[in-house]
């Protein structure tokens, strides 16, 4: 077994996790390491289309700082923290300037400022884009900026098993290198945790078949907390039957929805936002269309749809602002969007939740104390900038900022701390981290039940359970699938039983820890007896501030699934309005 | 209700074989990938295919498709007119297990070229100031930060087929992608880089890179352009 020491590991390499290793390769000469279960310039970021949220020009677009927090706070039906929305409102301009100072080619104006677009829930156009690529071109240029440093080495393809933190302190992690099938041991004296979301715990879902979010469930094994993790998002617009994402921008650019009557049926929802108001809105509003008999069916999945009308925008503004749309509906739905509509439906999109951390994106325990040496960025983390429901544009800003800041501090806290311990315990872990994988999982007998199997049914169950409408019976009736899912997953079939690149090996791991990440989704889901924001409950149709206007911590307590709650931090935005748009 | 054969070229490190796969598919609008997939968890789990985002811009999926270097998420069924499909690894590389191949070669010289921006890095880091980009200067260099480094240019590439130490056309390409932008002052760096035999002068104008390129990029000019400005000596691109 090989062991290797880091002075920074940076787990995940999407917008957040190469941000953080370009600010601490800059910060500090000391020795980075990103490790990724794809190829690192291959993360999820990559298929954000619609831009990042900041404000650049206040004084020509009519906008200010505050302005922007109130939005978001008010997107987030008020769970947000407001002192992290106030971090983030102040950060993302400087991110934006930032990354194009390192060369993301943003879209201009005539006279080189940066162009700005509008977007749901945001009061004036300040969604800065790249086209309709902009996850995409800030990938690729934060990818090649990290380049630029010596300092930082890359573990493509290598699928951390497990978190090793002891006694309060972030020690290493196990890892598999995927390419020759052998388990690592990398020890180090920090690490930021910025592994994404969980889309795929969902069937109908716009994220990569990489978002499955195993590493929330890993981590709490490790002892730690989830947060908010009943808070899903479905973005209104995914491409029907794949699920593709069709960006925001297309509304934000003027873009209509429409049922099979040809009415704008947003008027009756948000009549004045009406396709720009907020994506739990929208995405309601386009299901219960779909419910009571308005919408399109798709013949050859069965899928109810409505229509997204792009045809009076003309030909420039598709080819020039939403490129990517048009390309993606001609592809995958044949449809051209300048004379044809674009079937569309919700699917799931953006976990609001994530890692139990601070302000600053440092990791706490249940009970709130400090993992030394451990921080969590991007939508892994939750810090919480989104509280119930997350604005469009806003998650590229935070990948950006927390990305930085934890980068930041993760540099300068390595450079003072000691060398990782390579005590004997830690060699014993991972002996029994590879036993448990290869003689144990990998070898098991031949009639066990098929891992994709066994995950259609997780993302069925989710589906069925703990979809955009909630009702305490239907959640009832998921708890006993899923531990019985739980229990079922010590039956696997692998059938694959070579080391080299075995991803049936892996994709039973991702399994493993997204079931503990559902059940978190579930008995979240079932405790709040509240709507707010994606979270919505036919039976508790209204936000209760009273009983409700705090956030759920999920951990495990000797292996059961606990609950607890933890204050919403308030600032200056005190007066909670009813969200109408 | 067709049923397709696919052919798939297998590897497991030791050896090489043809298998083959029946699938049953409902409707063609569906992606190489998909049917791949569906094998993967209805036949053989053990059948390694490299794949993430579905949508033609992560660059996973690159494949030798029917004799032809494409991401197999972007290459649709009704653009395969037979029902049969033969899929092997892309060529020019070390096969690692079937279909997945490594391409870290590809990043090492990509970063050979400096892929960013050059000039001072403090500035960078500590101002908070915009650089400014006019929308011609975009123009410039914007089709070719499409890259999405699937490696399939490297794969046509009959030069890197026989010379590996070529850096090929996706470096190259970002050479020229670099050099072209107006807030980077680096080209009499990377000038010096691809002014070699591992540079521009290797490249035959085959053009293989840019008819297979997934996302319209054309290396094959930008490496002309490349060659252009060295023979000028241009100052700056």
């Amino acid at each position: 077994m090989e062991i290797l020491k880091h002075d920074l590991l940076i787990i995940g390499s999407g917008i957040a996790g190469l941000r953080a290793a370009a600010q601490a390769a800059y910060t500090a000469k000391i020795d980075i390491a990103i490790i990724s279960k794809v190829q690192v310039m291959r993360s999820h970021s990559v298929s954000a289309e619609g831009g990042m949220s900041a404000v650049l020009y206040p004084d020509k677009n009519n906008d200010s700082l505050d302005l922007h927090a109130y939005d978001t706070i008010k997107g987030s039906d008020y769970l947000a923290d407001q002192d992290a929305v106030e971090l983030l409102v102040r950060m993302a301009p400087l991110e934006v300037r930032y990354l194009e100072r390192i060369g993301v080619p943003w879209s201009r104006h005539p006279d080189g400022r940066i162009y700005q677009r509008p977007f749901g829930g945001m009061s004036v156009p300040r969604t800065t884009f790249a086209a309709d690529k902009t996850g995409f071109f800030i990938m690729s240029t934060l990818w090649q900026e990290t380049l630029r440093f010596d300092n930082i080495k890359y573990y493509h393809e290598h699928f951390v098993t497990k978190l090793i933190i002891e006694n309060g302190e972030f020690r290493g992690v196990t890892a598999i290198d995927l390419k020759t099938g052998e388990l690592k041991l990398i020890l180090a004296k920090a690490a930021i945790i910025a592994t994404g979301g969980a889309g795929r715990l969902y069937r109908f879902t716009t994220t990569a078949h990489s978002t499955t979010g195993e590493m929330l469930g890993y981590a709490m094994r490790a002892g730690l907390a989830l947060k908010d993790m009943e808070f899903v998002q479905w973005h209104p617009t995914a491409l029907v039957p794949s699920g593709i994402l069709v960006s925001e921008a297309a509304r934000g650019e003027g873009g209509y929805l429409v049922n099979k009557e040809g009415e704008r049926f947003m008027k009756r929802y948000a009549p004045q936002k009406m396709e720009l108001a907020p994506r739990d809105i929208v995405s309601r509003a386009i299901l219960t269309e779909i419910a009571e008999g308005r919408g399109f069916v798709h013949e050859e999945s069965g899928m109810g749809y409505v229509g997204l009308d792009l045809r009076h925008l003309g030909e420039e503004v598709l080819n020039q602002k939403i490129p990517f749309i048009r390309e993606l509906a001609h592809k995958y739905a044949g449809v051209d969007a300048l004379s044809e509509l674009i079937p569309v439906r919700p699917a799931v999109h953006y976990t609001m939740g994530g890692i139990h951390t601070d302000t600053y994106g440092r990791v706490l325990t249940p009970s709130g104390e400090w993992v030394k040496g451990l921080w969590a960025a991007g939508e892994a983390a939750s810090v919480s900038v989104h509280g119930a429901n997350r604005l469009g544009s806003n998650s590229l800003s935070e990948c950006s900022v927390w990305g930085r800041l934890t980068g930041e501090q993760a540099a300068k806290y390595a450079m003072e701390a000691p060398a990782p311990s390579t005590d004997e315990k830690y060699i014993k872990i991972a002996q029994e981290e590879e036993s448990r994988i290869f003689d144990k999982l990998l070898h098991k007998e031949t009639n066990g039940i098929s891992v994709y199997e066994l995950k259609g049914r997780l993302q069925d169950t989710m589906e069925q359970h703990y979809g955009p409408f909630r009702h305490e019976s239907t959640m009832k009736e998921g708890i006993p699938k899923l531990l019985k899912i739980r229990e079922d997953f010590s039956r696997i079939r692998i059938e694959d039983g070579s080391r080299i690149y075995n991803q049936n090996l892996k994709d039973a791991l991702e399994l493993d820890g997204m079931i503990d990440v559902a059940l978190a989704v579930a008995y979240g889901a079932l405790a709040r007896q509240e709507s707010r924001g994606a979270h919505y409950r036919l039976d508790y149709p209204k936000r209760d501030d009273v009983n409700w206007l705090k956030h759920t911590l999920a951990y495990f307590v000797g292996g059961q699934l606990q609950l607890s709650y933890v204050p919403v931090r308030i600032t200056k935005w005190t007066k909670f309005e009813e969200r109408k748009y | 209700m067709p049923t397709l054969t696919v052919r798939v070229k297998r590897f497991d490190g030791k050896k090489s074989w043809w298998q083959e796969y029946k699938v049953d598919v409902k409707s063609r609008r569906v992606s190489v990938l998909d049917v791949l997939l569906r094998i993967k968890e209805e036949q053989d789990p053990t059948l390694a295919v490299r794949y993430s985002c579905r949508m033609a811009i992560c660059g996973s999926c690159g494949m030798v498709i029917n004799g032809v270097p494409r991401l197999a998420c972007q290459t649709l069924l009704t653009e395969i007119k037979d029902d049969v499909i033969t899929v092997e690894p892309m060529w020019n590389y070390r096969v690692i297990k079937d279909l997945v191949v490594d391409t870290e070669p590809n990043f090492d010289k990509l970063k050979k070229i400096k892929p960013y921006i050059l000039r001072d890095v403090k500035e960078i880091y500590e101002s908070d100031k915009e650089f400014g980009q006019k929308p011609e200067d975009l123009e410039k260099y914007y089709n070719f930060a499409y890259c999405i480094e699937c490696g399939l240019c490297m794969s046509a590439c009959p030069v890197v087929a026989t010379n590996p130490r070529f850096l090929g056309p996706m470096a190259l390409a970002a050479a020229y992608r670099w050099s072209a932008d107006s807030r980077d002052q680096g080209w009499p760096i990377r000038a010096k880089i691809v002014d070699s035999d591992e540079g521009v002068w290797s490249c035959h104008l085959a053009y293989t890179c840019s008819a297979v390129c997934p996302r319209g990029v054309d290396p094959g000019f930008a490496i002309q352009l490349v060659k252009v400005a060295l023979m000028r000596r241009a100052k700056r691109l």
